[in-house]
């Protein structure tokens, strides 16, 4: 099957039901993307699908199939989506493991509605968990990306 | 500050050109392992090996620190290059770190293994990294002198270069010769207020990599051909195989392997979904052991029978028992933890390339010092051949310092049957089935109040597993008691202030597998010791807040009363709050470090809702209060999950949570505010990674009873199981009130 993952095509010989996190991590070893339950829970696999955020753990491979996957490596090539940059300005990462999957929660959030409210944030964000208890500033950094899109656009 | 070597320690501060060109510093470790170094042919005038470096700085002006602490979110990858930073007077920007290697070198100044935990980091290694840049800094100044023919004191320090007159150059073009030159006998540190790096809010050096995925975990280990496994362990704990079929298993595209290993049959296969399916489809036949009723609900009904027995003496003062027989009124109260699941967001993994006389391992961890000497006896090799490649940690909570090495001696034994390299991926259920949980615990106390509402007697019988019973440090429980098992209850500061006071512990032997779990005793020490204060002042009719600072007074426990203070001034401890919000408050003292947190909540639905938290911490010296407040977030939010939702429960003898569904955690729309005000005591310097989470489950449930009326006794909260205010009993039988009065 063929995949097109932050632009470039693969293809690659996997099972059609293997998650498309498995195929990003063990075959193409993009490994940005991470595993937290493997049942939609954590939302640490979190990418998107043609612009929308989806768990990787739970979409099929073949689901993925002829749509555009964008990981966490091709949000950006240096870190400069605005995103990344509220992030690293108010210091949210703790262990950082959630972190990829937030900032392309977080990232899709924003594409969506360019400015949400704290409760948008709340709702658009609670899929994904941080162990770390880095929520607050997270809204903050949400907040801050909104502002540096802004900016910047 | 002049920090003076000693003879002994002299020997073991060497600087030394080794690992290409440039500046290293190296401490060279003592005793047998020097004598080993010198049979390599390692003297004072020959390299040093690679492992014992803690600073390099490269001609290219780069500067490294090696960390002897893993990185698991609390910051140390930040704050100690800022120690070395300080001293040394780099370019901050040109800083870098990466995790030491294991070995004896790198063994916690402390507890003597190369480990991290108990929130001991940044204190621990506060001389010893200052130290590094400090000899760095006079080498290169000396370096610079000689070679314009001036005074090293006439040269001065400053981001990155050495400059003397109009003279100037960078640390790089510095770094070889300074390399050539003794090392200084004695280095002096800077006193605190020439600090320009140290004491001042700094972002985290390792945010790049972690906003980008390029950071790599245990879990992203990629050596050459590395296959996956997954491993299907007993459904209860210290079951075995009887007996397997793995041909379903084999005939899964992809699966390259079916191996029996100690705790289980192991799956290796292409990829973890080829692994999972495999495992999926194999049959096996457990003798499921000793464990196989293991009943929680049944083990707690036990642990109340014991807590009306007299206990292991912990404390004791006065006459406890004969001042509660004499009282005429009793208060009892008795509270109740479940045990609970570290549930790091990566759960766990290994990853080991087991060769004929060397086995690489690339893990998240947090006791490199015991995983090595373990996985070397797993691959039947030395611990020298043991090389241990440290990754971040997707999170560790103490679930990554396992005495027993499990999820790294697991791996071990799975490469070696597989004869391949192998990543061994726990998933969530097995790592929430796995094991090593905070033990479950029960408190009963019983007190008497004076004339003026003051405890006169207190007596505390705490029931839970000894978390060090039968490890390489169970040396360190001493008469039966297990620090673990009553840190923060049995040295409360309020036992200061109480004349007549017992506390006593019963340690059952359970065969659920417990470990620390961020902030260990104190977990639930803090709960039930500020939960049962709370109900002596409603029951002697006083303000919770005066009665603390009446009995921390007494006590003469200042920092604690220093950050209750602040807390709740900042708080607004007296303004109203909006209807139907009410408050409560928490202070507890662990690693070294004092946190009082003030809560605002409310009933939703019959749930309690957070909305706002009040922190202040005295940790002595905040070095970085950027992650001091982090910390206290983190701490908070973490205690919050176990509070509002944690519980690990067994019913014949298996574990009936397994993922994020049956164990929820916090998530952002339950998110209260949180503020944290640090108070710059400059006392004794604590730990910060563990002490933000004690308080907060008292706090909480303190205000829960505010708002209610009712009194949480069990974690965790369930409002329809709260109880009415502690009873006042009439005077007990004298036998009744403890032996250790």
């Amino acid at each position: 099957m063929q995949l097109t993952v932050n632009g470039q095509t693969h293809t690659v010989d996997v099972p059609a039901d293997m998650p498309l996190l498995w195929v990003l991590r063990d075959v193409l070893h993009l490994t940005g993307t991470k595993f937290g339950c493997g049942m939609a829970q954590c939302g640490a696999c979190t990418v998107h699908l043609d612009g929308a955020p989806v768990r990787s753990c739970v979409t099929p491979a073949s689901a993925a199939s002829g749509r555009a996957t964008t990981t966490i490596e091709g949000l950006s090539t240096d870190g400069s989506h605005p995103v990344q940059r509220a992030w690293a300005e108010l210091d949210v990462v703790q262990c950082g493991y959630c972190q990829s999957g937030q900032i392309m929660s977080a990232a899709a959030l924003l594409q969506q509605n360019p400015r949400p409210t704290d409760a948008d944030i709340d709702a658009a964000m609670s899929g994904n968990i941080c162990r770390c208890g880095t929520y607050q500033r997270i809204r903050a950094a949400v907040h801050r990306a909104a502002d540096l899109a802004e900016g910047s656009a | 500050m002049n920090a003076h070597f000693d003879a002994s320690r002299r020997d073991f501060l060497r600087a030394s050109a080794t690992l290409g060109a440039g500046l290293v510093i190296a401490f060279v470790v003592p005793g047998p392992l020097r004598r080993a170094f010198a049979q390599e042919g390692a003297g004072a005038a020959k390299p040093l090996p690679a492992p014992n470096a803690f600073l390099r700085i490269g001609t290219d002006d780069s500067v490294t620190v090696q960390l002897a602490h893993s990185e698991m979110g609390q910051g140390i990858w930040t704050v100690l290059p800022m120690l070395v930073a300080e001293e040394l007077g780099c370019d901050w920007t040109k800083i870098r770190a990466e995790h030491a290697p294991a070995a004896p070198a790198y063994a916690h100044t402390a507890y003597g293994m190369q480990m991290t935990g108990g929130s001991t980091t940044t204190w621990s290694e506060f001389d010893r990294y200052r130290q590094v840049g400090a000899l760095a800094r006079e080498l290169l100044v000396q370096a610079a002198a000689q070679r314009w023919g001036v005074k090293p004191a006439d040269c001065r320090v400053d981001n990155g270069a050495v400059r003397a007159g109009t003279h100037s150059a960078r640390f790089g073009e510095l770094a070889d010769a300074a390399a050539k030159l003794p090392t200084p006998k004695s280095v002096a540190l800077k006193p605190r207020e020439d600090w320009r790096l140290l004491g001042k809010p700094t972002r985290r050096i390792d945010t790049p990599e972690k906003i980008t995925g390029r950071a790599r975990f245990g879990i992203d280990a990629l050596p050459e051909g590395v296959l996956i496994a997954l491993v299907a362990r007993s459904p209860t704990f210290g079951g075995t195989v009887k007996s397997f079929d793995d041909k379903a298993a084999r005939a899964v595209p992809g699966v390259r392997d079916v191996v029996q290993v100690p705790s289980g049959v192991a799956v290796v296969a292409d990829h973890f979904w080829a692994a999972k399916k495999g495992r999926d489809a194999l049959k096996i036949e457990w003798d499921a052991g000793k464990n196989a009723d293991l009943d929680s609900d049944a083990l707690m009904a036990r642990y109340r029978e014991l807590a009306l027995q007299p206990g292991t003496p912990v404390a004791s003062a006065g006459d406890a028992a004969g001042t509660l027989a004499a009282a005429p009124q009793r208060i009892v109260a008795q509270y109740e933890l479940p045990y609970l699941a570290h549930a790091t967001m990566e759960p766990m993994n290994c990853t080991v390339r087991l060769g004929d006389d060397r086995c690489d391992i690339w893990v998240g961890t947090q006791f490199q010092g015991l995983d090595q000497p373990n996985a070397a006896k797993a691959a039947g090799l030395k611990p020298e051949q043991v090389f241990i490649h440290t990754m971040f940690l997707g999170g560790g909570f103490g679930r990554r310092a396992n005495p027993q090495s499990d999820f790294v001696v697991e791996a071990v034994h799975v490469a070696k049957a597989a004869k391949k390299p192998v990543k061994v991926i726990w998933t969530r259920e097995d790592d929430m089935h796995g094991g090593w949980y905070r033990p479950m615990f029960l408190h009963r106390f019983e007190a008497a109040l004076d004339g003026d509402g003051m405890p006169s007697a207190w007596h505390n019988v705490i029931v839970g597993q000894s978390i060090l019973a039968g490890t390489p440090f169970a040396a360190s429980v001493k008469n039966g008691v297990d620090n673990a098992s009553v840190e923060g209850a049995g040295d409360s500061p309020y036992l200061k202030a109480i004349a007549n006071h017992a506390v006593e512990l019963h340690s059952p032997e359970v065969g659920v597998p417990v470990l620390w779990w961020r902030s260990v005793g104190h977990t639930h020490t803090a709960f039930a010791v500020e939960s049962f204060v709370d109900e002596l002042a409603h029951a002697a009719g006083l303000d919770p807040l005066a009665y603390r600072r009446k009995l921390l007074a007494d006590a003469g426990a200042t920092r604690h009363l220093g950050v209750l203070n602040k807390a709740a001034d900042a708080f607004r401890w007296d303004r109203p709050l909006p209807e139907g919000h009410a408050k409560g408050i928490a202070v507890h003292a662990s690693f070294g470090s004092f946190v009082a947190e003030a809560v605002e909540a409310s009933v939703v639905d019959g749930k309690p809702r957070v909305h706002r938290v009040v922190c202040a911490v005295d940790c002595g010296t905040a070095l970085n209060p950027e992650t001091v407040r982090a910390q206290m977030e983190s701490g908070i939010v973490f205690g919050l999950s176990a509070a509002l939702y944690g519980a690990i429960t067994l019913k014949d003898g298996k574990v009936q949570q397994g993922n994020f569904d049956t164990y929820p955690v916090l998530r952002i729309d339950a998110m209260p505010k949180i503020e944290v005000h640090i108070v710059d005591s400059g006392e004794k310097m604590g730990g910060i990674g563990e002490p933000g989470t004690p308080p907060i489950a008292p706090a909480l449930c303190n205000a829960l009873f505010a708002a209610t009326g009712k009194r949480v006794r069990a974690l965790p909260i369930d409002l329809a199981k709260a109880e009415a205010p502690a009873p006042l009993t009439p005077p007990a039988p004298a036998a009744s009130a403890g032996a250790a009065g």
